[in-house]
């Protein structure tokens, strides 16, 4: 199993989602987050007074999925995710030692069907 | 004949039963009926300056950060409450002594607030407002002048110091200073003219916040390295919709210090009142996106207060255009007293002593400009002005500066970085901390019987 972890510009979510969810990927977590990687942080007015706002709202993903599926749900996040800017974002591939549904206590690959 | 003559005998003496009661002049050329419309048009004003107080705790709230809103929020309550409470004991009877006992400086009619049978009747102010109402309309201003210095001192005054600060400002520096034009004391009998405060109001109340904003120190990581750095507010909708409540008070503020319900000067008044502060929100906006680069909402609202503030000294009695005038220039200068003040580092998180200070001086110097009436003259003015700065200023800074070295008027370094709200009130206002939040209020109905807990005081140390 492979944890992948997608940190993408906040308006790209939705077409993320919509893109996952075409090869079979329902299930993930989004959380909101702040960073910057080589995109430069912006400045901002306040009153007179200018300030440098470095660290960006992005969303990040993550979802767990099993090993075939891994190569195709980075290539769709990729594709669905990307502007062509800098600031798109970087996705991290993981690897998973369990998986486990609380509901019925299955593991490893049938969790995550 | 006789029947026709009887008939018309009944007619004259019911027709007149009826009419004349309205028509009866009862004292000072005021029938009960325009009593009445006078005084219910002078409680309607005293409402609307007490909802200058929403206007306040709104706006301070807006400009300030959300971990400080309680803290914000609970002086504003202190201060209104304070004052109205010290203003029956004492400050009503200091602002209008009657009598002066110390030349026409100082004058005392005693504590408490009572009136005999004729404060009830047209008697009393020619016919304009009760005694009750009378107390009650000028209550409102007392208070307005101390919430003032709140907004000044947000974000880092200690909350005892400032509660002391604004009780003693209340109901002793600002009524006795009042007294000297409104008490009917030397200013008055100079000729000294400020219609509805931004004098005995707004500018007191400026000097107090630059008393305060100034011993107290400017916030932390405001100016850095010589460089100053903006702490911008949490909620702007906050700040518009208190400056709009503002707005709406000075209706009352203004309105009301016809001090009566005369159609002509009310409506007037309001006129120029309406006018000085949309000129001023132009000027100001177009004053600080030619400053920088970019229009500011924060300057923009700072300038309605600042046209405003600026026609109050004299909104009964300068012309139409003289009241946009005064309102474009208060606009202007209340963007370069901002940046003026962030020069010479006094930290002003809301504007406030720009707007008070600044813009209630050249108020009160626009009467001696502009004024209709050829009484007024620019240079009594500017005497009242030296007068009031420097009594108001010297007795906040003496108050401040008794209060810094007893009990200290700042909280501390590591207060200040985690928030009034928690330091002072054990509480936020808002759900700052997000996803947490879920937690704690699943677990803190929960008693804290038999588990350990630490208390914040164990936690800072």
């Amino acid at each position: 199993m492979k944890k992948i972890e997608a940190i993408i510009k906040p308006f790209k979510l939705d077409d993320v989602k919509n893109a996952l969810g075409e090869i079979g990927v329902e299930g993930m977590t989004v959380s909101e987050v702040r960073g910057f990687g080589r995109q430069r942080g912006h400045t901002e007015m306040y009153r007179g007074a200018e300030y440098v706002v470095e660290f960006h709202p992005k969303v990040k993903i993550e979802l767990v999925v099993t090993d075939d599926q891994a190569e195709k749900v980075t290539r769709a996040v990729c594709d669905a995710a990307g502007t062509n800017k800098i600031g798109d974002g970087k996705i991290f591939v993981f690897s998973v030692v369990d998986a486990i549904r609380i509901r019925t206590g299955e593991r490893g690959d049938a969790a995550l069907a | 004949m006789k029947r026709k003559f009887l008939n018309s005998a009944l007619a004259v003496v019911v027709a007149g039963s009826i009419l004349l009661p309205g028509l009866a002049l009862a004292e000072d050329g005021v029938t009960p009926g325009q009593f009445t419309a006078n005084n219910v048009w002078m409680m309607l004003a005293a409402g609307l300056v007490f909802i200058m107080h929403l206007g306040f705790a709104t706006l301070e709230s807006g400009l300030t950060r959300a971990k400080n809103t309680t803290n914000i929020l609970f002086k504003n309550t202190f201060i209104v409450s304070a004052g109205i409470l010290t203003y029956a004991l004492m400050g009503f009877n200091l602002m209008y002594p009657g009598d002066f006992s110390l030349g026409s400086f100082f004058g005392f009619a005693g504590f408490g607030i009572a009136t005999d049978a004729a404060g009830n009747t047209p008697a009393y102010a020619s016919g304009g407002y009760t005694y009750w109402t009378d107390f009650l309309f000028q209550a409102m201003f007392a208070a307005t002048c101390a919430t003032i210095v709140s907004g000044a001192v947000a974000e880092r005054v200690k909350l005892s110091a400032f509660m002391i600060f604004s009780i003693i400002f209340v109901a002793l520096v600002y009524p006795i200073l009042g007294s000297w034009k409104w008490g009917g004391g030397w200013l008055d009998a100079m000729g000294f003219y400020d219609f509805a405060g931004s004098t005995l109001v707004h500018s007191v109340g400026g000097w107090g916040a630059l008393a305060g904003a100034w011993l107290l120190g400017p916030r932390i990581g405001k100016y850095v390295k010589g460089q100053m750095n903006p702490i911008p507010g949490s909620n702007m909708p906050m700040a518009a919709i208190g400056v709009f409540l503002l707005w709406l008070g000075w209706f009352g503020f203004n309105g009301g210090s016809v001090l009566s319900a005369d159609p002509e000067l009310t409506s007037f008044t309001l006129v120029t009142t309406c006018l000085a502060a949309s000129a001023g929100a132009i000027a100001a906006m177009f004053t600080s996106w030619f400053a920088f680069g970019k229009p500011d909402l924060s300057m923009a609202l700072n300038g309605i207060l600042a046209g405003l503030v600026g026609i109050t000294a004299g909104a009964d009695t300068v012309g139409i255009a003289s009241s946009v005038v005064i309102g474009v220039v208060a606009g202007a200068i209340v963007v370069g007293s901002v940046i003026f003040f962030d020069k010479i580092k006094i930290d002003d998180p809301v504007g406030a002593i720009s707007v008070h200070l600044v813009c209630g001086i050249w108020g009160t110097l626009a009467v001696g400009i502009f004024s209709t009436n050829p009484e007024h003259s620019l240079w009594v003015q500017a005497v009242g002005v030296v007068a009031y700065g420097v009594f108001a200023f010297g007795s906040a800074l003496a108050i401040f500066g008794v209060l810094k070295v007893t009990m200290g008027i700042r909280v501390t370094e590591g207060e200040e970085l985690e928030g009034l709200d928690l330091a002072e009130h054990g509480g936020h206002a808002y759900d700052l901390a997000g996803p947490t939040s879920i937690l704690e209020s699943v677990t803190s109905a929960s008693p804290a019987v038999g588990r350990p807990t630490t208390t914040l005081a164990e936690e800072r140390a």
